[in-house]
């Protein structure tokens, strides 16, 4: 394909080509504006999942039960059932129940219990020891999570920050539902509603490449800071 | 320093009650080596975690520096914690810290200047002698090395006591001998009060003054190491001096072994040498004397506090009568001795 080919195409499409690029932004909006506020709330929620657990820092069996039933539903809750479910919430959040904003609340209710258990996860594989050898040097518990339950499960942290964000790229996909846009949106919209395979793959492709570099970036702050 | 005093400590599973610690007394004096010493599941690491209320006692009293830790409220406790040093078998280090960040651990908790932990860390790093392994990450030290980080590290806030639970049980013996050296040269600089709890016999009668031996969760004797091993007064710790020594018969010799004596078969017998007996050379005294040659099989032989102590396994290789009379004789020697059986 010569250059001017590409030109050619180019000027014939720039209409598809303004829909792609909206889109993208929009699934970067939701994807990472459900991620931070996931995470805001998620990692805190992981947090007191360890703590509260039998032997914890802080134990308490009830809080921990009652948390792990709440994040439990939350997380077997089919996530297009949730996007619908939701929709009396996000309208008394966001005002109004489509467009992107709209669908950034079911995704990032439907993130926090996921990254609340995959944060449970990372701490969990702190050893022990370490907490104990804080006590014994006269740590304060915020001080036991702040410098050395975090720094210590920062990789598996992050690992699940990835996982979350790759996962939140999939689950944006049926914001199409309540007319949240996006990359899937367009594929599902031109690809199956319109037999347009073109456009199709190239949302694909876009997706393929996003998730890519999720994980990349993912992996090598993972290994910047593992020193185990 | 330390006083422990009627501790107990009673663990549930289930239904089961788990005596961890019986009616447990200790006197440790400020900068004296304390070990305690017993076999593993003997409540020797509840017993330490118990001078620092990382387990809190069933019942009883824990004082350390004059302040009765069981009754302080959780915020003292935790600000009395920095004056008790702790190290552990595994090290327990940060491993998302530089050997500098884990020895500055404490000294951040406690809220110092970044010019006072700066100043404190090097001349730790100093002491411990890791001054070139500053900007190093654990991962990245041998085990040895990692303890003198943690002992760096335990002895940041300045403590006066330092707990040592198990701290070589995980380094080779070479390795051990150095971290010993590094303790006593701690405890005589710093007069620190060392309590160190371990399973290892050499670990004690290389550094420790005093050793109290547990059993079962009872402190079963205690007193100066010499007299403690060569004149244990009670069963349990004779058993387990023993059992340290561990002298057990090889298997091709246990496979020929025979209750009653034949025709061409010898006495294999065990002598235990204690603190009460006869300071002579009795072996090739009894050898010459009694016309016998004696095999040595196997000796674990020992000197502590001015005592020979120890258990040697031995054929005793000559008539039936000369062998009955040796045996006679090292038993008038105060040498405890058992016929174990007869090999041919």
């Amino acid at each position: 394909m010569s250059v001017n080919a590409v030109t050619m195409w180019w000027a014939e499409n720039t209409r598809l080509i303004e829909l792609l690029v909206d889109s993208l932004w929009e699934t970067l909006v939701m994807v990472f504006t459900s991620g931070f506020i996931g995470f805001a709330v998620g990692i805190p929620l992981g947090v007191l999942l360890h703590l509260s657990k039998k032997n914890g820092l802080l134990e308490n069996t009830t809080l921990n039960k009652a948390l792990g039933i709440v994040v439990n539903i939350g997380r077997s809750i089919p996530f297009i059932i949730l996007l619908v479910a939701l929709i009396p919430v996000t309208r008394f959040i966001v005002g109004s129940s489509i467009g992107t904003a709209a669908a950034i609340v079911p995704l990032t209710i439907g993130a926090i219990p996921f990254i609340a258990r995959l944060v449970e996860g990372a701490l969990l594989e702190v050893p022990s020891g370490l907490v104990e050898a804080a006590q014994a040097m006269g740590a304060k518990p915020i001080q036991i999570i702040n410098k050395v339950l975090l720094p210590e499960a920062l990789p598996g942290i992050i690992n699940a920050v990835t996982i979350t964000l790759v996962t939140l790229v999939g689950y944006s996909a049926m914001a199409g539902t309540v007319g949240g846009g996006g990359l899937g949106d367009v594929g599902i919209r031109y690809g199956y509603q319109r037999f347009d395979a073109t456009v199709m793959m190239i949302t694909i492709v876009i997706l393929v490449i996003m998730v890519q570099m999720i994980q990349s970036l993912g992996d090598y702050l993972v290994k910047r800071v593992d020193h185990r | 320093m330390i006083e422990i005093k009627n501790v107990n400590k009673v663990f549930y599973q289930g239904d089961k009650v788990i005596n961890a610690l019986s009616d447990i007394n200790l006197n440790i004096a400020q900068g004296s080596i304390f070990g305690v010493i017993g076999s593993s599941g003997a409540g020797k690491s509840t017993l330490i975690r118990c001078v620092n209320l990382l387990e809190r006692p069933t019942s009883g009293k824990v004082i350390v520096d004059n302040i009765d830790l069981t009754q302080l409220s959780e915020q003292e406790l935790t600000q009395t914690r920095r004056k008790i040093g702790m190290i552990f078998q595994h090290f327990n280090l940060l491993s998302s810290r530089t050997v500098f960040n884990n020895i500055a651990l404490p000294l951040e908790l406690a809220g110092e200047s970044k010019s006072k932990i700066k100043s404190k860390v090097e001349g730790l790093l100093e002491l411990v002698g890791l001054a070139d392994k500053r900007d190093v990450y654990p991962a990245n030290l041998s085990g040895g090395q990692k303890q003198r980080v943690a002992i760096a590290r335990a002895l940041a806030s300045d403590p006066k006591v330092l707990l040592c639970d198990e701290a070589t049980s995980a380094l080779d013996p070479a390795t051990t001998i150095s971290i010993l050296e590094l303790l006593r040269k701690i405890n005589k600089e710093l007069n620190l009060t060392i309590l160190l709890i371990t399973h290892e016999m050499a670990v004690v009668k290389g550094i420790c003054q005093e050793v109290a031996i547990i059993g079962d969760g009872k402190l079963v004797e205690n007193g100066s190491v010499g007299d403690i091993f060569a004149h244990p007064k009670t069963e349990l710790a004779r058993e387990f001096i023993r059992s340290t020594l561990d002298l057990s018969i090889p298997g091709d010799y246990k496979e020929r072994l025979q209750a009653t004596r034949i025709e061409n078969s010898f006495p294999l017998i065990r002598l235990e040498f204690t603190g009460a007996s006869v300071d002579a050379p009795v072996i090739s005294h009894v050898a010459r004397e009694f016309n016998i040659d004696i095999s040595i099989l196997s000796s674990n032989m020992d000197y502590v506090g001015g005592v020979k102590f120890g258990l040697m396994l031995a054929e005793f290789i000559g008539s039936e009568d000369c062998a009955n009379k040796a045996i006679q004789y090292l038993k008038e020697q105060k040498i405890e001795l058992e016929v174990l059986g007869y090999v041919s």
